[in-house]
């Protein structure tokens, strides 16, 4: 069957699985375009931004636990990636990225819209491509997606040259990828997994501490099953939210900078720790010398560069988290459950002391009747939308309270950019989540800086019928870097005053959205639920405490059980 | 920690950007790269062999192995400097020959097995191969007779026993 290099991409495309992809067009892809014209089957969301599309894909990737595709053009529409990608990349998202490229005989010569993105994205892809020839085509996309989805996930960018989307060849099925130099390991060694029954037996102190690696490879159910057996209580990342119950009486909240008080104090005090799919980012350990210093840390994680990269494991797994844990979850079930569950360790005095921690000290606001505390904001949010909403938010204050308030109980729910810490990730990820789960509520927690940064996705909501509801936090300030500022800088305020932001109902109005605002506590229940209700697309606008801090806090490279508590 | 030199030897695919991805990640992480070389292999044309002189204490080693392996056209990194090994590196040396050093410098050429391989009116330029410690000594006995210019290969090297790395 004779195809065209256009045809050959979008019959890969939808072999993944893929229903929706992100975009927007230009000259390179127009042949691209041309031929989506023909497949109904593959839905083709028009962005307004380039870096939307790509936060779109990722996000859509997340909440439908597959693989996102962007489509964008060559030189500005493929730089205007970058954020996305590098975001994707820090916290290992499958995403692919197909950009338009100038004709190969124009490479190199400066032509119209010629950037070198396979040069540009070298360092935030895990891996990238340039296909020079059509004869390769079917199995770089065939590649590209295996090594986006396998392993560690991670952004794949193919550049695709115009005159190679244009051209024609005897299309021949690549079948499965199989890469001489890549072979992630999944299996683990089962050695390592015997020691680890050992630690757990004779553990007094143990916590499990999940991350983003829990919720990629889908080992949520694994990880509950060894968390209740074993009695172990739980803390996990930020991308580790929602991998545990919230709602678990063995759950701790969050460790590290804005970590709850119980978990920063049991990480720093456990004797025994077991982490999966986690990289012991600098937010979550603060001074690692002081970081879980007592402790046996087992780590579990399918790349081996995580592993004795920040922190020194004492029991390092390499393998798939869904995997092993699920292994060493078959160990414990052949083991005296009375030694498994703590019972001959007598851990209840832990579990003891982690409920005292939390008594002394736990996560708490109060609500006057003046001014919304934006604490109250989520907390309400997270009565009504409840646990089933997908929550996704911007970067900043409006992130941290998101994470510390709304106590996800399924992966997948909360999707944020964690690594890179992208403002402006909000809106498009909560299109492209809602593109995936269509059924779902999809709610953007935003702060009024941030979702100015790609307000014009709105437009890409109401025109795809993807109807999200956006809650904005605005204290016309920087609130984050405000923060810093007031604790840290003499509160001089350089360049985080924004007292002039846009009027946000009538910027919902402008795009065919609906707005809606208060500044009255006793409203905020009525407007969220009115927000939610609506059919289409709503902005809330709440004004809170401008001055509202994120508490615990745990100054930058300080250990974590010194935090600033409120 | 100590910080230690290491030989790493790297098969890899061999495509256009992949010398770019190795120094990339060298440049982004931190890593040091002393010296670097690498050409097509012998045995298979598809493959091509980068051997690198690296420093670093033990747990950055250890970080560089693992990124250089999680490269995707990275199939093999092998470190040498655990290993027995034989290594050679090349160098040219442009180096005034005045009348009266003339004999002296041959001399050298002659107790270090190497030589001469082009001859001006007042210059030799000597072609020289061993390990880095015999380049080094023979660099320092030139030196006085006045260096012009060198080229160095880098260290290429290869493990001692049959197998392949």
């Amino acid at each position: 069957m004779k195809l065209t290099g256009a045809q050959i991409l979008i019959k890969m495309i939808k072999e993944q699985g893929v229903d929706t992809i992100f975009g927007y067009p230009g000259g390179a892809v127009i042949d691209i375009y041309d031929e989506l014209e023909n497949h109904n089957d593959l839905r083709h969301i028009l962005v307004r931004h380039e870096q939307a599309a790509v936060h779109m894909a990722d996000a859509y990737a997340r909440a439908k636990g597959g693989v996102g595709v962007a489509l964008v053009t060559s030189g500005p529409g493929a730089t205007n990636t970058i954020t996305g990608i590098a975001s994707a990349y820090m916290d290992s998202i499958p995403v692919v990225i197909f950009t338009g490229q100038v004709p190969t005989a124009l490479i190199g010569n400066d032509a119209f819209q010629e950037v070198d993105i396979v040069g540009i994205t070298r360092p935030c892809t895990k891996h990238n491509y340039l296909v020079k020839d059509i004869k390769k085509l079917a199995k770089i996309i065939n590649d590209a997606f295996y090594i986006a989805t396998s392993g560690r996930p991670g952004p794949v960018l193919v550049d695709l040259p115009k005159d190679i989307m244009a051209a024609t060849i005897e299309f021949e099925d690549p079948g499965k990828a199989k890469l001489r130099s890549y072979k992630p390991t999944y299996d683990p060694n089962k050695k390592q997994l015997a020691k680890v029954v050992k630690l757990i037996k004779k553990a007094k102190k143990p916590v499990i501490f999940a991350g983003g690696g829990v919720v990629l490879s889908k080992a949520s159910p694994e990880l509950t099953q060894l968390a209740r057996t074993t009695q172990m209580p739980v803390t996990a990342s930020l991308m580790g939210l929602g991998a545990f119950p919230g709602s678990d009486p063995l759950w701790m909240g969050m460790p590290g900078m804005h970590g709850t008080y119980r978990a920063n104090m049991a990480v720093t005090n456990c004797d025994l720790m077991i982490s999966a799919g986690v990289r012991f980012d600098d937010r979550v350990t603060g001074r690692t010398d002081k970081f879980a210093a007592g402790a046996t840390i087992v780590q579990i994680d399918i790349d081996p560069t995580s592993i004795h990269k920040n922190v020194e494991a004492t029991c390092p797994i390499v393998g798939d988290c869904k995997i092993s844990l699920a292994l060493l979850n078959e160990l414990l079930a052949k083991e005296d459950p009375e030694e498994i569950n703590g019972s001959t360790m007598n851990r209840q005095e832990w579990i003891d002391q982690i409920a005292q921690w939390k008594a002394t000290s736990p996560q708490r606001f109060t609500q006057g009747p003046d001014v919304i505390k934006p604490q109250f904001v989520i907390d309400t949010l997270h009565e009504l939308a409840g646990p089933n909403a997908i929550i996704t938010t911007e970067v900043g204050q409006n992130q941290m309270w998101t994470a510390q308030y709304y106590h996800f109980d399924h992966p997948n729910h909360f999707i944020t950019s964690g690594g890179l810490g992208v403002m402006g990730f909000g809106l498009p990820a909560a299109i492209g989540a809602k593109a995936a789960c269509p059924d779902q509520t999809v709610v953007c927690v935003a702060g009024d800086g941030s979702i100015q940064m790609n307000s014009q996705e709105l437009m890409t909501a109401i025109a795809a019928d993807l109807p999200v509801k956006i809650v904005i936090l605005n204290n016309r300030y920087l609130g984050m870097v405000r923060q810093w500022q007031e604790l840290f800088y003499d509160k001089r305020y350089a360049s985080t005053n924004m007292e002039m932001t846009p009027d946000f109902v009538k910027l919902a109005q402008a795009y065919g959205a609906t707005g809606l605002k208060t500044d009255k506590p006793e409203d905020v229940a009525s407007i969220l639920k009115e927000g939610l209700n609506l059919p289409g697309t709503v902005i809330m606008e709440f004004l809170v405490e401008r001055e509202e801090l994120v508490y615990p806090m745990v100054p930058a490279g300080g250990a974590i059980n010194e935090m600033l508590l409120v | 920690m100590k910080i230690e030199k290491h030989l790493l030897s790297i098969l890899v695919d061999n495509e256009p950007g992949v010398l770019s991805r190795i120094a990339g990640l060298f440049s982004g992480r931190g890593y040091n790269i002393e010296s670097l070389s690498v050409a097509q292999t012998a045995e298979n044309q598809k493959l091509s062999r980068v051997t690198m002189v690296t420093n670093g204490d033990e747990h950055i080693i250890e970080q560089i192995k693992k990124q250089l392996h999680k490269l995707i056209n990275v199939i093999t990194v092998s470190d040498l400097t655990e290993k027995k090994y034989v290594q050679r590196e090349l160098i040219l040396i442009k180096v005034h020959a005045r009348p009266e050093l003339r004999a002296e410098i041959l001399r050298i050429v002659d107790i270090f097995r190497c030589r001469v391989v082009d001859v001006g009116p007042d210059h030799y330029t000597i072609e020289m191969s061993g390990d880095e410690g015999k380049l080094e000594a023979f660099i320092d006995l030139l030196k006085p007779m006045g260096i012009i210019e060198t080229a160095r290969t880098g260290s290429i090297a290869l493990g001692r026993e049959k197998k392949k790395l």
